[in-house]
């Protein structure tokens, strides 16, 4: 392979955080750089631009992040989301990717991002993660000036439709370009496939027609699915999905966290039909939103409804978009298209059963805040699975090389962010972990990535 | 003038894009917008008087909005709540009479401002020329009481002292009114540690800071620049009337008649002042000329530019009359900024201006309420 024949030493497919943080590495590791964003400028970042913080080791405390986090802390936290799926998650890989998470914010802190102080009182208490002053969006205005000051050529509006693996040097094609772009290395940090609605109704059925996503729309997975044809060993699951509940009337994409639904627990959940399906008060921690997700993607129709009465609606945050409103139980059922009666009879269970905070005699069961839902006016919140991203993605090693099954590497392609977050996660979610995971692998993919190019 | 109708849009558009801020409060470290916001779960109609005059107007929220344009929430907080800040100058204006009356914004906000200010110098100038001698206006004068022998200090005095009251009275009301409007203050908490906290955010502009890089003047960059130039002129206003009471201290107490000599503490005072305010109101301009147009409500650039144009001409018309006192222009040039500083008095109540004490009121409150929440 000679380099003459490359248009760049480093292609690097996506515009969010990890894709950033490949050119950047790569640049400071003297390689040119190109990277091909999906979006307009002005919808640049991929998810990064709807996150708040990264979840970071540390032994003691830091400039960033109060108190201590130490491996083993992270190392069991990942354990118990990865779960079930902990075989496809490489143990020995995620040991390394929390010793390296110690010093990214201090290496993004030196590539113009800026954290909030650690004795931040604004936010809320946390020993694990490091908060992005204003945010994802934030986050990533300062990576695209700091790759664009070192001359990272950044090309938008530029969707990928094919990778070119088999013969020579990786390249891609770009939008409706019959001219391949070559490069010494490729670095794929595209993220997930949940914008593309085909590939998900395959794994859900009609379900998925009904599923908001809450990122980017550029996240069609079009790289992903050319990776694994061309021989990558898949690691996570095609019909796992992380996801919270949201407003059914959130936009289909783009929402990002200000539609998920913070009262579930409050009220009563029903189906498309008035009917309860879960235990609200089973999960009333941070992990509701995405309880609910799963619960609500999987019922009938994959729509539920939150209803609540005028006083169990003070005590959680509303939606930003206004509850639907009637002075009774059935004309709230008819403003949701629920049958009156049902609805009505599953209130006058639910709260006949109420006493002292649970639920007697009724299934499913409300083991917590369970209150009676008696004074009007009477709302309603639509409920959907609000998705962040999917669980599908290629195997890497310690060098973020993507691997074939046999174990052996593809030569010069490289991975970084949502696209192998499952080596590290299996299926499960861990709060501000994918943000430290596009990071790592984005700087690891970089240097490596410039490494095979100028070698 | 915005009618009824647009009163209640504007105020609308505000409340909407302030609960999706309270939803995300991603922003929460650049200014005491969002922590002020975080304690309200809903927003009332005085939390958006309150909110919209803790803005700073430092644009950093927008900058970093997952939900800025072209994103389907079409959120523009800076611009929604400049133009709610703009109604509740309109809401508490004095004398009543005033409410609703008054343009704040737009060409007639400029009209108006330009036709007080012309008054105001005609004010000056126009018995001048009627009363006081040719020779004595255009002829070179210098010594002790050359200023006084074109105005007496008497008539300088108590027309000045006589606007200025009236304008702090307005203002005064104004204050109160705007106090009242930003709903119950939190109970129990003590005045002075509140007090001294305001005052501190006031004097270090820390809300323009950003969380620490500044603000974004221009775009996604962020910068010093708009907090600087903002210091220098207001500082050089103090400096201004620092300058002015010490040369009351020497005409009145030692009786020294004005003109200073170029090293005595009235001129330095006031020519560091004046170099500032030229600065300042020159740098303010050309930021807001060069701004991102996307989170600046277009309609209130104009008021505010006559306002640093006023400013600017007071502090120029003051260094000109400094730099040829000796000289023939000296009688005109006092005519003029005697007219200006008078036009300016007179407008304080009534413009962009009162900006200065609600935005401080804003900070007192928010301190409290930051003491209150321990």
């Amino acid at each position: 392979m000679t380099r003459v024949s490359c248009d760049c030493d480093v292609l690097v497919v996506g515009g969010g955080n990890a894709a950033l943080c490949a050119a950047i590495a790569a640049r400071r590791a003297g390689a040119s750089v190109l990277l091909l964003e999906a979006a307009s400028k002005s919808l640049r970042g991929g998810n990064a631009r709807h996150s708040r913080n990264m979840r970071v080791m540390h032994g003691a405390p830091t400039a960033w992040v109060r108190g201590r986090y130490p491996a083993d802390d992270y190392h069991a936290d990942l354990q118990r989301v990865a779960g079930a799926a902990v075989k496809s998650a490489d143990d020995e890989l995620a040991r390394q990717f929390i010793d390296a998470s110690a010093d990214i914010v201090d290496w993004l802190t030196g590539n113009g991002v800026r954290f909030h102080r650690g004795t931040d009182e604004v936010l809320p208490y946390s020993r694990k993660t490091a908060f992005f002053l204003g945010g994802g969006k934030a986050l990533m205005n300062a990576l695209y000036a700091t790759a664009e000051a070192l001359g990272v050529v950044v090309r938008y509006d530029g969707a990928v439709r094919t990778l070119h693996l088999r013969d020579g040097p990786p390249a891609v094609t770009v939008g409706d370009a019959d001219i391949p772009i070559r490069a010494g290395a490729l670095v794929v940090a595209s993220g997930g496939f949940q914008a593309d609605l085909g590939w998900l109704r395959q794994q859900w059925g009609g379900a998925a027609g009904e599923f908001t996503i809450r990122g980017t729309p550029h996240a069609t997975g079009v790289p992903l699915k050319a990776l694994l044809e061309d021989g990558a060993d898949p690691v996570g699951a095609a019909d796992h999905c992380h996801m919270v509940a949201v407003d059914g009337r959130a936009p289909p994409f783009d929402g990002g966290i200000v539609t998920r639904l913070d009262g579930l627990p409050h009220g009563i959940v029903v189906d498309r039909d008035g009917r309860r399906f879960a235990d609200e008060g089973a999960v009333v921690g941070p992990s509701r939103y995405t309880a609910w997700g799963e619960l609500v993607a999987r019922s009938p129709g994959a729509v539920a409804f939150s209803v609540f009465d005028s006083a169990i609606a003070e005590r959680f945050r509303p939606s930003i978009f206004p509850a639907i409103q009637a002075d009774s139980v059935g004309g709230l059922a008819s403003a949701l298209g629920i049958c009156p009666p049902v609805l009505e009879s599953t209130v006058a269970a639910f709260n006949a059963a109420v006493t002292g905070g649970t639920t007697a005699g009724i299934h499913p069961p409300k083991t917590r805040l369970a209150a009676p839902i008696t004074v009007p006016p009477f709302g309603a919140y639509p409920v959907r699975a609000g998705i962040t991203s999917t669980c599908l993605g290629v195997r890497v090693d310690g060098r973020a090389r993507v691997l074939r099954p046999d174990g052996t590497a593809i030569d010069g392609v490289h991975a970084a962010g949502v696209i192998m977050a499952p080596n590290i996660l299996g299926t499960g979610y861990l709060a501000g972990s994918a943000m430290t995971i596009g990071a790592v692998f984005g700087r690891i993919a970089g240097r490596e990535a410039a490494a095979h190019a100028l070698r | 003038m915005p009618c009824a109708d647009d009163t209640q849009r504007i105020a609308a558009e505000a409340r909407r894009a302030l609960d999706i801020c309270n939803a995300c409060q991603f922003c929460d470290g650049y200014c005491a917008v969002f922590p002020a916001l975080k304690s309200r779960r809903l927003v009332s109609a005085e939390d958006l008087t309150f909110l919209s005059n803790l803005c700073h107007n430092c644009r950093s929220c927008h900058h970093a909005c997952q939900y800025a344009p072209p994103h389907a929430f079409d959120l523009n907080l800076p611009k929604s709540l400049s133009l709610v800040r703009q109604q509740s100058y309109r809401d508490h204006v004095w004398p009543p009479l005033l409410r609703g009356r008054l343009p704040h914004a737009g060409w007639p906000a400029v009209a108006v401002m330009a036709a007080v200010v012309l008054s105001a110098v005609a004010l000056v100038v126009v018995p001048a020329l009627l009363w006081v001698p040719p020779e004595t206006l255009f002829g070179r004068q210098s010594g002790p009481g050359a200023f006084y022998r074109l105005v007496p200090w008497r008539v300088i005095a108590g027309v000045a002292g006589g606007v200025m009251l009236w304008s702090l009275l307005a203002i005064g009301f104004s204050v109160a009114s705007f106090w009242r409007g930003m709903g119950p203050a939190p109970a129990g908490v003590p005045l002075l540690p509140a007090l001294r906290d305001a005052l501190s955010d006031a004097a270090t502009l820390r809300n323009l800071g950003g969380g620490g890089a500044g603000c974004n003047d221009r775009d996604e960059g962020f910068s010093q620049a708009r907090r600087r130039f903002h210091h220098a002129l207001f500082y050089g206003v103090m400096l201004c009337f620092a300058s002015t009471s010490m040369a009351t201290v020497y005409d009145h107490l030692l009786g020294w008649p004005a003109p200073y000599p170029l090293t005595s503490l009235p001129v330095l005072l006031g020519s560091l002042g004046g170099v500032g305010m030229v600065i300042g109101t020159a740098g303010l301009a050309s930021l807001k000329l060069r701004a991102d147009p996307a989170p600046v409500a277009a309609s209130l650039t104009g008021a505010d530019c006559a306002l640093l144009a006023l400013l600017f001409l007071v502090a120029a018309s003051g260094l000109g009359l400094l730099a040829l006192r000796e000289t023939a222009a000296m009688g005109p040039l006092l005519l003029v900024h005697l007219g200006l500083v008078l036009g300016w008095f007179a407008t304080l109540p009534y413009s962009k201006s009162l900006h200065a004490p609600f935005r401080f009121a804003a900070l007192l409150r928010a301190a409290m309420e930051r003491r209150g929440r321990g």
